[in-house]
């Protein structure tokens, strides 16, 4: 290894390390209930699935709309495996159906059946659906996420799903233990772990020959081809880990908001996480991360005040209603899509290098102003 | 080495290849030439596994790889410089050379330095993106990605098209230079003069049949091909 690339890794740890140390830090300072620490988790959630979404669209280049679909397999997995028995044989959640999961697990079994679900469904849809194209693909894995949910709020399914009742009890955040012991896990940290680890996971995988595999489809199908790639089986392994990743959040998000419904997992979930990736960057995996914390703080809190008739110290309650969030938010979006068309990253990584020049173009800048 | 009977190719609902036979000796430099649409293409697609014959045989080597998989193809040491150079254009230089080694497990340093040697201009440039490169840069990077499999035989799919003179002068070269490390090629070309005069051997396609063969430096002489392929 050359002396760049290990300043390099060296570097990357660094930063991985201080980020998890502030984490720690304000989680032993700041009350618990303080709106930066739900910026923080569904930050950390929404970067994984965004970049769970990237690897798909961003990477290989197949444009697939199902990441909702797979995340609330994995939101239901997790919650009906983590649901204490003697909750499930209560009324307190299954109070119309008899529950048919006669056992529970801890969390991290939980999670890591949360993925394989939702790998599994990922591997038996991707084998008809993968051999469609562009748009088509697009549709099918929309329509796909659509009946997933139809199906999980089906009566018939009632001993499993609870129909389209609630679940809740399962090991949210509140109720995870740091493993062999009672103490309970600094919420905001699990969420950074598992996310981090997931990203890193994929960060791997994309500078493994198969994220190469990968990329050299998303660039020239039939150039790959004909390099020897096995077009369907590449297709279908990236299809099947993105899902597991997508589950995984799924999990996560059900342990974040304590009450899991079929409902939420609409296919608006999915085009957030595609407004993401895109301002983000398609191909970046630090703009995904970039975008999605920036996101959720704007529409979850610095925006919140438009809803409730302050905003900036400006009091308008007449215009600042409810609602008028969103209006905002939606021009945000288009002035980021008109002068950022390839996302906040481009399709490059954030790094020290990239940081250095971008501070000292900045202070060239005000140099020049200052002269002017 | 490399025989083809019989093939017939039905491309796009239109037969575009219709039961051509020929042979491709060990070492040597054989080309396909004749106007757009003389199903030049499409019979070396075939060949690459990339479409899948009507009827016919095509054997390398001993081996029968009618209607196989690309994969297995490649694997065999039949590799294609695709039409239009279709290298990766996000992908680096280097990542472009490395995919051409995709199937291959054991090191490939040694063929990376042997890339390298035949175009040195590749390795100033290894850590550029493909897009970023010229013409005939890209033509470079489309051969030595090629190379990068170790092929026994190397289909060129008009590795002239769109390029200056001068480049398509080197790239000639380059051919030559490829054979004579002993990868026998099979080569496309619109540009039939070039052709005719690096090939052992030669032969004339005309909506998807064979119509005429000989050694390269004959059918240069010959006057049908003359007045239709060179223009004189």
């Amino acid at each position: 290894m050359n002396k760049e690339k290990r300043n390099h890794l060296i570097r990357l740890f660094v930063a991985i390390a201080a980020v998890y140390l502030v984490v720690i830090i304000l989680e032993m300072t700041l009350r618990p209930t303080s709106i930066l620490f739900t910026v923080l988790r569904k930050g950390a959630i929404y970067s994984l699935v965004a970049v769970s979404m990237n690897l798909l669209n961003g990477f290989t280049g197949l444009f697939s709309l199902g990441q909702a679909g797979f995340m609330l397999l994995g939101a239901y997995t997790y919650a009906i495996l983590t649901i204490p028995t003697d909750v499930k044989a209560s009324d307190r959640v299954y109070r119309y159906y008899d529950c048919i999961v006669g056992f529970d697990t801890g969390a991290l079994v939980g999670l890591i059946a949360a993925g394989l679900v939702a790998a599994l469904f990922a591997f038996l849809i991707g084998l008809p659906v993968l051999r469609l194209k562009s748009d088509y693909l697009a549709i099918a894995t929309l329509g796909f996420a659509e009946i997933i949910r139809a199906i999980f709020q089906w009566d018939v399914l009632g001993p499993l799903t609870n129909g389209a009742n609630l679940l809740r009890e399962y090991k949210d955040l509140s109720r995870i233990t740091i493993p062999f012991t009672d103490i309970p896990f600094p919420p905001t940290l699990f969420v950074f772990i598992v996310a981090g680890v997931s990203i890193l996971l994929i960060v791997l995988l994309i500078n493994s020959s198969y994220g190469r595999a990968f990329k050299a489809i998303r660039d020239d199908e039939t150039a790959a081809e004909a390099m020897g790639i096995n077009l369907f089986r590449h297709k279908e392994l990236a299809f099947v880990i993105s899902s597991f990743f997508a589950g995984i959040s799924g999990a996560l998000l059900a342990a974040f908001q304590y009450t899991v419904q079929a409902q939420q997992f609409e296919s608006m979930m999915t085009y957030e996480i595609l407004l993401i990736v895109v301002i983000g960057g398609i191909g970046s995996i630090s703009g995904s991360c970039i975008a999605s914390f920036l996101y959720i703080a704007l529409s979850e809190w610095w925006l919140r005040g438009l809803d409730m008739g302050k905003f900036l110290g400006i009091a308008a309650p007449d215009l600042f209603r409810s609602g008028f969030r969103k209006l905002v938010f939606s021009v945000i979006i288009m002035i980021i899509v008109l002068f950022f068309s390839r996302g906040i990253m481009g399709d490059k990584e954030l790094s020290y290098a990239r940081l250095k020049n971008w501070l000292k173009s900045l202070c060239r800048k005000r140099k020049k102003g200052a002269v002017a | 080495m490399f025989e083809i009977k019989g093939l017939s190719v039905n491309y796009g609902g239109i037969e575009a290849v219709r039961d051509i036979s020929f042979t491709v000796e060990e070492g040597s430099i054989v080309t396909l030439i004749g106007a757009n649409g003389a199903g030049k293409s499409t019979t070396l697609r075939t060949v690459a596994g990339l479409v899948k014959p009507r009827n016919g045989k095509i054997s390398f080597m001993g081996d029968d790889i009618t209607g196989k998989d690309p994969a297995y193809i490649v694997g065999k040491g039949i590799t294609l410089v695709p039409e239009g150079r279709k290298i990766f254009p996000d992908l680096t230089v280097m990542e472009n050379l490395r995919i051409g080694a995709y199937l291959r497990n054991e090191s490939i340093e040694d063929d990376l330095e042997m890339v390298f040697s035949l175009f040195p201009r590749l390795r100033e440039r290894s850590w550029q993106y493909g897009g970023t490169l010229s013409g005939g840069e890209q033509q470079m990077l489309a051969v030595g990605r090629a190379m990068m499999s170790r092929p026994k035989l190397m289909m060129m799919d008009e590795p002239s098209l769109g390029l200056a003179p001068l480049i398509v002068r080197d790239i000639f070269s380059i051919i030559r230079r490829i054979n004579e490390e002993g990868v026998t090629i099979l080569l496309v070309e619109q540009n039939a003069n070039m052709a005719l005069q690096v090939a052992d051997m030669a032969y004339v396609m005309e909506t998807g049949r064979i119509t005429l063969s000989g050694p390269g430096k004959e059918l240069i002489k010959d006057e049908a091909v003359k007045k239709a392929y060179l223009g004189k």
